[in-house]
């Protein structure tokens, strides 16, 4: 496919601006570690270090492990079987996605608190009085962390896995069944193999976000290596050392990008042979009912329960009529306006970022590591962003400030280093849907335009513009809804006396007041509903299109 | 001789969502050990759902299927694919695309000892004329030595009955034309028992000894084939 050489040098500098702006924060983490010394670094070696990188690789282990074994046996029990709620499972798996890991965490600290309702019933179903007799083991623990972080995360793995199990053609398993396999021996040797890249795309995506956390590790109790930037930052005022800290997380991060990266280009195994797609087997009886006990679960406690607690608690806040206090008020407005503000900058970064590689992508290279470089924000963790794009942002307005004779800092006080961190995390969402909405226009469509006398701009203006709508739109949703979510970055970059649903909802978890939060949540987890729709529609068209 | 493969009165039908819907009726036939039988017909006329059938993917609605002295396939019996010694071969070869050549015509043979499983699978691929080629991965074949990798796969586990859907319709014609003979001798050689399904006349007669012509689901003829000598082509 040839496109014409129709960018122009100012997207292409702004193209090469944006990828630059990504690559800063890491370039400035890097600097702030090495140039502070190693008086720090011993100091975190000592003391920080160990247990913070020992609880990560514990969390990240166990994590894995349970989403893999949730995403995978889900994704292939609605694939291959038909049972009693399969239609509705099939896109129910999704929710979860709704569900910012922290919201779950402080829906279940409430839950299953010794004095809660879940273990009042279970003590009242046994015949106990009191917490000294009978009570749960702690979900403040490893195994609970794990526990919250993996219910939530399955569907990262459920969805990759799902999409490469439908395509599947059935006659790879029918082979095997006639060379002696069983059903389940067909499972392991070839569907599963099969499967291996995209389950490796879900899990590095699933540790990302595991790895991004703060919320559910701080409020269960974890130190993780994010929770230790954060603390070492904003308790100790240790800027140097919450960097190197940050810089130890990067190692993490190349590695999960690397598994996915490796994953994604061998998902030609899925794709290679279109052909008739597995057809589910109809269960009966006691199988068929267990089969949708054991898809409903993951949904039960990754969403319905946690989603009930909060509608549950929110009409307990009502009833009070205390009414909603002006600070909620005040945070559901910021964070309609954070989530608008990054979302027009994140797409309209992302349109340019397209754009230009899609015209320079017969010029080769050049596009390319910037395309590479403008997405590679989703891999770093929020607080490793905000630390490193502290230093430059903290120079460039200070620099503004006396340059326009404002006494503070112009940027970060109105919240814009803030709504850079979130375009740079979030940017990878509009470049790929633009790159795949741009190719499934055809070069003939710009060639006329251009033939009939418009120039590279009209074209995209009168041509691509409409035509992309759909592209934009989802991905305008996706940025906007995963700005809402937000809680890393925004906690530490936002304005002085500035809070978002996220961070309200944090602060009253941390003292542990349970007053307005849940309202925050069910507003967020409402909105985060919209894009798993979407998603859960893509799903069901991937699915009839493979039924065909 | 006696019959290897033998069915009775067999009817098959799909599940739709007006009930079922017929699309084989009152199919008999039987074919001695050794023998190499074909069902030919155009698309659509349900020959490829009696393999299926055979070989246990599809459900019997009437009549039966035997192998030797066993039922496979009844209103009442229905042995489990991996149960029924009955190799095949797919029309699109449904070569495992993560396991080399090799691996792939090892596949069925699991329950073996290692050194058999080892020597089993040369001997397969010496038979099919593809010895150096164990290593390679599927997508590093042509389409020719896929179909003679997933002959080889199919003949390792020694089916008692080897079933083959269109075997050569992915391939050119003169590719076709070579292997359609060295098929059916590399079969005589191994004295397999064997079914093929084409819509191909030429090819029907150069394989089979038994042809059966299809219609509209029905078997309307099964004859001795007249087999063309190699000196007329």
């Amino acid at each position: 496919m040839t496109h014409l050489r129709s960018v122009g040098a100012a997207w292409r500098i702004a193209s090469v601006a944006i990828a630059l702006g990504v690559l800063a924060p890491v370039l400035s983490l890097a600097w702030l570690a090495v140039g502070s010394g190693l008086a720090h670094w011993s100091h975190l070696a000592r003391h920080v270090l160990p247990q913070a990188s020992l609880n990560t690789a514990l969390l990240l282990t166990g994590v894995g492990v349970l989403v893999l074994v949730i995403g995978t046996g889900c994704a292939w029990l609605v694939t291959a079987c038909d049972f009693p709620g399969r239609k509705v499972l099939h896109w129910a798996l999704l929710l979860p996605l709704a569900m910012p890991t922290y919201i779950v965490a402080f829906a279940y600290l409430d839950l299953l608190h010794p004095i809660g309702p879940v273990q009042g019933a279970i003590r009242w179903a046994l015949g106990f009085d009191s917490p000294r007799q009978f009570r749960l083991p702690d979900l403040r623990s490893m195994p609970g962390a794990i526990f919250v972080l993996g219910f939530v995360l399955y569907p990262y793995v459920y969805m990759t896995a799902r999409a490469m199990f439908m395509t599947q053609p059935a006659h790879l398993m029918e082979a095997a069944r006639t060379l002696g396999a069983t059903r389940t021996g067909a499972f392991f040797r070839v569907a599963l193999p099969l499967a291996r890249p995209a389950l490796a795309v879900g899990l590095s995506l699933a540790l990302l976000e595991t790895l991004n956390d703060i919320g559910a590790s701080e409020f269960l109790g974890i130190q993780t290596l994010t929770v230790a930037v954060y603390t070492t930052w904003i308790t100790r005022s240790d800027l140097a050392g919450a960097a190197q800290i940050a810089c130890a997380m990067l190692f993490v991060v190349l590695a999960l990008v690397l598994l996915e990266r490796n994953g994604r280009r061998h998902q030609r195994f899925g794709s290679a042979q279109r052909m008739r797609a597995i057809q589910p087997r109809r269960l009966h009886g006691a199988t068929a009912w267990l089969a949708t006990f054991a898809a409903a679960l993951p949904v039960m406690l990754g969403f319905v329960a946690p989603a009930l607690y909060l509608v549950w608690e929110t009409i307990k806040r009502l009833r009070l009529g205390t009414g909603i206090s002006s600070g909620l008020v005040a945070s559901l407005g910021n964070t309609i306006g954070l989530a608008a503000g990054v979302t027009v900058v994140t797409v309209a970064a992302g349109l340019v970022v397209a754009w230009a590689v899609r015209n320079q992508g017969s010029l080769g290279n050049g596009a390319r590591w910037q395309a590479r470089a403008a997405v590679l924000g989703y891999a770093l963790p929020g607080t490793v962003l905000a630390i490193g794009l502290l230093t430059p942002a903290l120079a460039f307005d200070g620099a503004l400030g006396s340059l326009i004779g404002h006494p503070g800092l112009p940027l970060m006080g109105a919240g814009i280093v803030l709504v850079v961190a979130c375009a740079i995390r979030f940017l990878a969402m509009p470049v790929g849907g633009i790159e795949a909405g741009l190719a499934r226009i055809p070069p003939a469509l710009e060639q006329a335009s251009r033939l009939l006398g418009e120039t590279a701009s009209g074209t995209l203006r009168r041509v691509h513009l409409p035509l992309l709508r759909p592209a934009i739109a989802a991905a305008s949703l996706l940025v906007f809804v995963d700005a809402m979510k937000e809680l890393p970055a925004t906690l530490l970059l936002r304005p002085a006396n500035f809070d978002t649903l996220a961070t309200l909802l944090y602060a009253e978890a941390a003292r542990g007041t349970y007053e307005e939060g849940a309202m925050a949540a069910l507003a967020i987890v409402v909105v985060g509903l919209l894009p798993v729709m979407l998603l859960a529609r893509s799903g069901l068209s991937v699915q009839a299109e493979a039924a065909r | 001789m006696s019959a290897a493969l033998q069915l009775d009165d067999v009817r098959l039908a799909y599940e739709g969502a007006r009930g079922l819907h017929t699309v084989v009726e009152s199919f008999s036939m039987s074919l001695d050990a050794g023998a190499i039988g074909c069902l030919l017909g155009p698309s659509g006329c349900g020959k490829t759902t009696v393999l299926r059938a055979i070989a246990g993917f599809e459900p019997v609605r009437a009549g039966t299927i035997r192998l030797g002295d066993s039922v496979l396939s009844s209103v009442a019996t229905h042995v489990q694919p991996e149960r029924r010694r009955v190799g095949m071969m797919f029309q699109e070869y449904a070569l495992f695309p993560h396991l080399t050549a090799a691996q792939n015509v090892g596949f069925g043979l699991k329950r073996w000892a290692r050194a058999a499983q080892r020597e089993r699978v040369a001997a397969m691929l010496a038979l099919v004329g593809l010895a150096d080629a164990g290593e390679r991965h599927p997508h590093e074949l042509s389409g020719g030595q896929q179909q003679r990798v997933a002959l080889a796969r199919a003949l390792a586990p020694e089916p008692a009955l080897l079933l083959l859907d269109e075997p050569f319709s992915n391939l050119d014609a003169a590719t076709r034309e070579r292997l359609t003979a060295e098929v059916r001798d590399i079969l005589k050689a191994a004295g397999q028992t064997a079914v093929l399904v084409t819509h191909n006349e030429a090819e029907a007669h150069t394989m089979a000894d038994h042809i059966g012509v299809m219609h509209n689901g029905r078997l309307m003829r099964w004859a001795a084939s007249v087999r063309p000598t190699r000196d007329n082509g």
